[in-house]
């Protein structure tokens, strides 16, 4: 149980690593496609134009978003998880008023013993629904998140299992990975909601575009096409991205706990607490321990719920946590008797 | 291009002899750290017992012997503490001698409701279990560290490079009373025996 993970770990690290590089440069460079694509049409547009017209030959467009987009990137890694904390509401635990949140702090306490990691941040989420999440850019800078359903409905054990999940997440960097998705996201939804604006506003004078050549037009469409399918596909990004990882998170919390069964039983506590997690909005949803917006598709698998789903399926991942409790336990009860 | 050959695998050799060592003292680091991090929860949990015994005190004149065993217990874990990391199998005795004297403790804790229910007591009840799934997941992420470092550099072919390295395997934290394996739960629910 702990062998394949404690040896993937290095390779998982270096993976979240590259993806997170590889979606800011993704980031940039969609930017900067629409910057420069944008430069380009407008200049097969004006290159026709009368002697004295204005002639569109230096890319500023380009320039521009692309340094917008770096600017954005950088803005959005650095603070990303503040900017999901915040969109939460959660509150930092830092003096322990009730015995339940000094129950939380020793809880996470134990569990960054176990993962071997620093202790990170803890942070209550004023939500009657039991949801967890973290965030963070590397197992320095962390945060854990429960929601106070969470608190008033599990035990120790499951509580304890929950939160060395989460661990799992930060040990992994995982977070960094998710936590920079949220905040691009965030911003893509941002800015294409400022652009539309700005179409809709000089959508007066198009009819010059017709005299243009078929390259003009392909490149045109093309172009529109990428802006309004912007947020979609980062969307789409935050989908995939997070449910495999789930699984692997879940795997890690038992080697943590080397309890399996209590991990099992919260998620069955989470699963059957109906409500969805209303402090939790849809930017932050694939951080969480189960999906916050309740939605029916994790309830099964297939192309569908695989396309649009943030979270596995929980009765699969129930399922495979009771595989390893009972494996655990026989192996115990073993060569005792 | 014949000379080229050979270059190309002594470069791979050495590059593959210096990505070992350095994984091997890495790992040996880890381990070293792994167990720095049981002590200092030793260090807590021997801190924590005098507050323990002092709060459970005044309500247990007729357990004497009970409360003496653990202060007894835990002077001696102190004392071999103090060996260093030599003395792994004398530390992991005496801390267990302690465990079982700290459970029968919370047993009899357990046995008087009227000093349960004082909040005091409650709380280091809290603070106890705490400590002793410190002990316990500390004591875990130091034998998952060391086995891994102890298979390195039994493996071939990273066992070629372990006595550069100087490697020794590491002993491990063993847990002789079964009782022990289990943390020990502290449960609050339970009716007190009459």
């Amino acid at each position: 149980m702990s062998d394949p993970t404690a040896l993937n770990l290095f390779q998982q690290q270096e993976a979240n690593r590259r993806r997170t590089a590889l979606l800011v440069i993704g980031f940039v460079a969609f930017f900067a496609w629409l910057g420069f694509g944008g430069d380009y049409i407008y200049h097969l547009y004006t290159v026709d134009a009368p002697r004295t017209a204005y002639h569109h030959t230096f890319p500023w467009f380009g320039i521009l978003l692309s340094l917008v987009a770096v600017a954005m990137a950088s803005y959005a890694y650095k603070t990303g998880p503040d900017k999901v904390l915040w969109s939460t509401g959660a509150r930092e635990v830092v003096d322990p008023a009730t015995d339940r949140e000094r129950q939380l702090v020793n809880v996470v306490e134990e569990m960054a013993i176990a993962a071997g990691v620093p202790r990170p941040r803890i942070w209550i989420v004023d939500d009657p629904d039991p949801n967890a999440f973290a965030t963070g850019t590397d197992p320095l800078h962390s945060h854990v998140a429960v929601t106070q359903g969470l608190l008033d409905l599990c035990n120790r054990d499951e509580l304890q299992a929950v939160v060395a999940h989460e661990l799992g997440h930060v040990k992994n960097l995982d977070v960094r990975l998710m936590t920079t998705l949220a905040a691009l996201v965030g911003a893509v939804a941002l800015m294409h909601d400022g652009a539309a604006r700005v179409v809709r506003l000089g959508g007066g004078s198009r009819d010059r575009g017709k005299k243009a050549g078929p390259l003009l037009l392909i490149l045109l469409v093309v172009w529109i096409l990428s802006w309004i399918l912007a947020p979609i596909i980062a969307q789409l990004l935050a989908l995939g991205v997070s449910r495999k990882r789930e699984y692997l998170a879940d795997d890690m919390s038992a080697q943590f706990t080397r309890n399996p069964l209590a991990l099992a039983s919260a998620l069955q506590k989470i699963e059957g607490a109906e409500a969805p997690t209303t402090h939790i909005k849809r930017g932050a949803a694939h951080l969480c321990i189960a999906d916050p917006l309740g939605r029916r598709l994790t309830s099964h698998e297939g192309l569908f719920a695989d396309a649009l789903a943030t979270h596995p399926p929980m009765a699969k991942r129930i399922a495979i946590l009771r595989g390893m409790g009972y494996a655990q336990l026989k192996k115990e009860a073993g060569p005792a008797r | 291009m014949g000379s080229l050959i050979p270059l190309i695998i002594v470069l791979v050799v050495g590059g593959w002899l210096i990505a070992a060592y350095n994984g091997l003292v890495s790992l040996k680091n880890q381990t070293i750290n792994a167990f720095k991090q049981i002590d200092v929860q030793l260090k807590r949990r021997h801190d924590l017992i005098p507050n323990l015994v002092n709060a459970v005190k005044g309500a247990m004149d007729f357990e004497k012997s009970t409360l003496e065993a653990v202060i007894q217990a835990r002077n001696q874990a102190v004392k071999v503490g103090a060996a260093g990391p030599d003395a792994i199998k004398q530390i992991s005795q005496a801390e267990n001698t302690l465990s079982s004297a700290l459970q029968r403790l919370m047993v009899v804790v357990e046995q008087y409701p009227q000093l349960k229910a004082t909040a005091n007591v409650g709380q280091l009840q809290e603070e106890l279990t705490s400590t002793e799934n410190r002990i316990a997941f500390a004591r875990q992420l130091y034998n998952d560290t060391a086995t891994q470092y102890n298979t390195k550099q039994q493996q071939f072919p990273t066992s070629v490079v372990a006595g550069i390295a100087k490697a020794q395997p590491a002993d491990l934290w063993e847990i002789e009373d079964r009782q022990e394996r289990a943390v020990p739960q502290v449960d609050l629910s339970m009716k007190p025996k009459v």
